[in-house]
């Protein structure tokens, strides 16, 4: 069992909005057939862009708490951009808000979404630039202390907790219903309320 | 209780409700392609969980390929090994494959409405954000990651978190000159690229009533571009028609009971929604994005937005936009110089698409400064589409007309914007270098991709139109 109770690290500041999966991991690096290889072109084309972007610079070098701002992980349903994150080291992405198909992803490769107010992560973002900060988060308590010993209240479910703090396997749980989802497709061939092909 | 249909889709296919809004949902077609689906067949394969329904299931080569006459050569071996891949996967668990030559390869979200499968009050995902699309008709389409088409095809249903829903309706007079992309590119850019997240969009209204399946499925398709987890739209008639006779229908015997089973999926007159929103569209005229998201959209004859026009959120991301597109601040959209256009993708590689760009190239030739990608959503339109005589007006007018497949909508295949060139495209996402490394996207209805590739300039439609 891997149970994750705490989540401690340092933060990279990402000072955008709408960040789309597409620039977290560019198509080109998508025609694979395996779950990693992704990270080293995490942010390919603004790492590719400027010397100066954030995931250039020595000093958030060994980050694995992500901030951003609003809509983080909008766009393309690639989980490629989920592996790349992840591979790279980052498991915590704190934002203003998440697309969905991008929170789904991370919920399933064990990255923890945090969702806090604007002037926070403004905070947070202005706190990394000067004084390299490091977070702990704590799930159970729901709070994330930081280095310069302020204390942030979270809000996560437990549901989403569970799959952290309980090791949740999804696939399992769902192969428990096995007898319940037959049922249900038997009574739809039955009344034929579904196309069937290759039969 | 009235219910609203997303809420009747939802409690029809649940079979248990979890805490926090979760619930166990069963899934009753997944669509597969090369690119998002080789991890989840090996994770089961390594499991040793079998595909649970394979008859329910359906795949095609679309993102990775070639359009070029000579497709079925593939130079680039990651690509390769994905089609072969999924060639094998398809072939040992029984899947169908639409391959190349089966009359019916193509975008997965145009082949499965092509197909008769896309069928309403059902449950579809895909590993593809754009699988939006199939609620046109009425079905509750959503895109997912590896790991869910993995649980999918294991299992049968999902774990998923029930959404909010949203209703809007379009009013007002549609212009000529303005047609279904407009109207989706207005919402994108008046709710905000985020404006929908969390919620599934139901649309209503006359308007949409109105529209062919082919609009349908263009504003349903661009949901997910204000990030709505889906979108649909009621069945009725119109729907009814598109499904009769194709391939998966219901056969004539079943036929009248289907339409009374599949009218059941509709809202309930006075239902509630999690939000209204309600579009006007009158004096609106075609919409075409500044920007480097779709959001970032006005209509073609206004000037792209200044700094002070901006919400104080939203100004890092502006400038960063305006910068990457190589653009003026408050100068007009329309004339600006364009290198490239493409018509295609599963917002805009169907039949009509096509002949709305037809009937303005006739007899006309595209600029020739211009490189012109005309490519058909499936093998079944490109067959079409030389039935009707298209690919000889595309011919004549200096087009390249190809086979189909995603194409230049998202840089992954052999076609691509080279790096520094401005293309107009018929396609959903105008990211940074979605389309090639260094290239400019704007987005626009495939009648302004075609008035604009004549001009060799961005041009309005209209005047193709008023006779």
């Amino acid at each position: 069992m891997n149970k994750i109770e705490f989540i401690s690290g340092k933060c990279i500041p990402l000072e955008m909005n709408d960040v789309d999966t597409d620039l977290i991991i560019p198509a080109q690096y998508c025609a694979s057939i395996s779950k990693t290889g992704y990270g080293l072109n995490l942010f390919r084309r603004l790492r590719d862009q400027s010397k100066d972007f954030v995931f250039n610079q020595i000093k958030y070098e060994n980050s694995n708490i992500l901030i951003s701002q609003k809509n983080f992980g909008c766009g393309s349903s690639r989980e490629a951009a989920v592996w790349a994150l992840k591979e790279y080291g980052i498991n915590v992405v704190i934002a203003n808000s998440f697309a969905d198909i991008f929170s789904g992803n991370c919920l399933k490769n064990k990255i923890l979404l945090i969702t806090l107010e604007l002037n926070i992560i403004y905070k947070l973002i202005e706190d990394s630039k000067n004084h390299s900060l490091t977070l702990k988060i704590d799930l159970i308590n729901n709070t994330i202390r930081t280095s310069l010993n302020e204390i942030i209240q979270i809000k996560i479910s437990d549901f989403q907790k569970s799959f952290f703090i309980n090791d949740f396997n999804e696939i399992d749980f769902l192969l428990s219903y096995k007898e319940k989802v037959l049922s249900f497709k038997n009574y739809q061939l039955s009344n034929k309320i579904l196309p069937i092909l290759n039969q | 209780m009235k219910k609203n249909i997303v809420e009747k889709i939802w409690e029809n296919h649940s079979i248990d409700n979890l805490e926090d809004d979760f619930s166990v949902l069963v899934i009753d077609f997944i669509l597969l392609h090369e690119v998002t689906s080789a991890q989840a067949f090996k994770e089961l394969e390594e499991r040793k969980i079998p595909i649970l329904s394979p008859n329910q299931c359906v795949a095609t080569v679309d993102h990775i390929i070639s359009t070029s006459k000579n497709r079925k050569q593939i130079d680039n071996n990651e690509a390769k090994t994905q089609v072969e891949i999924l060639r094998n996967n398809t072939k040992i668990n029984r899947i169908s494959l639409y391959d190349f030559e089966s009359g019916h390869q193509g975008i997965v979200h145009v082949i499965g409405p092509e197909l008769g499968i896309t069928q309403p009050g059902l449950t579809i995902i895909c590993g593809d954000s754009h699988t939006a699309t199939h609620g046109a008709f009425g079905a509750l389409a959503f895109g997912v990651g590896t790991t869910e088409v993995t649980h999918a095809l294991g299992t049968g249903c999902l774990l998923l978190k029930k959404p909010l829903v949203m209703k809007v309706e379009f009013q007002g007079e549609v212009s000529k000159g303005v047609f279904a992309k407009d109207l989706i590119m207005k919402l994108i850019a008046t709710i905000g690229i985020g404006g929908a997240t969390g919620h599934i969009i139901e649309y209503g209204g006359d308007i949409i009533q109105k529209m062919t399946m082919e609009e349908r499925m263009t504003i349903c398709n661009m949901s997910i571009e204000c990030g709505a987890k889906a979108g649909l739209i009621a069945p009725d008639n119109t729907t009814y028609s598109y499904i009769k006779g194709r391939p998966y229908a219901p056969l004539n015997k079943d036929w009248e009971q289907m339409i009374s089973y599949w009218s059941s999926f509709k809202s309930d007159q006075g239902c509630s929604y999690d939000k209204e929103i309600i579009i006007d569209i009158s004096n609106m005229k075609p919409m075409v994005t500044w920007g480097t998201n779709p959001s970032q959209a006005i209509e073609i004859d206004k000037n792209i937005p200044l700094e002070k026009d901006m919400n104080l959120n939203d100004l890092i991301m502006y400038n960063q936009a305006i910068d990457y597109m190589k653009l003026n601040r408050g100068f007009p959209i329309e004339d600006t110089k364009i290198d490239w256009a493409f018509i295609g993708s599963c917002t805009n590689g169907r039949i009509e698409d096509l002949r709305i760009s037809a009937q303005i190239l006739k007899n006309k030739k595209i600029h020739p400064s211009v490189t012109f990608y005309i490519v058909p959503g499936s093998e079944s339109i490109l067959k079409q589409a030389q039935i009707e005589g298209l690919d000889k007006i595309f011919k004549e007018a200096g087009a390249d007309f190809r086979m189909p497949g995603c194409s230049l909508c998202l840089g992954m295949n052999d076609d691509k914007v080279p790096n520094g060139k401005r293309c107009i495209s018929s396609s959903n996402r105008n990211f940074m270098g979605r389309q090639g490394t260094g290239s400019f996207t704007h987005l626009a209805s495939p009648a302004t991709v075609t008035a604009s590739a004549i001009e060799g300039k961005i041009s309005s439609p209209i005047k193709y139109f008023l006779n």
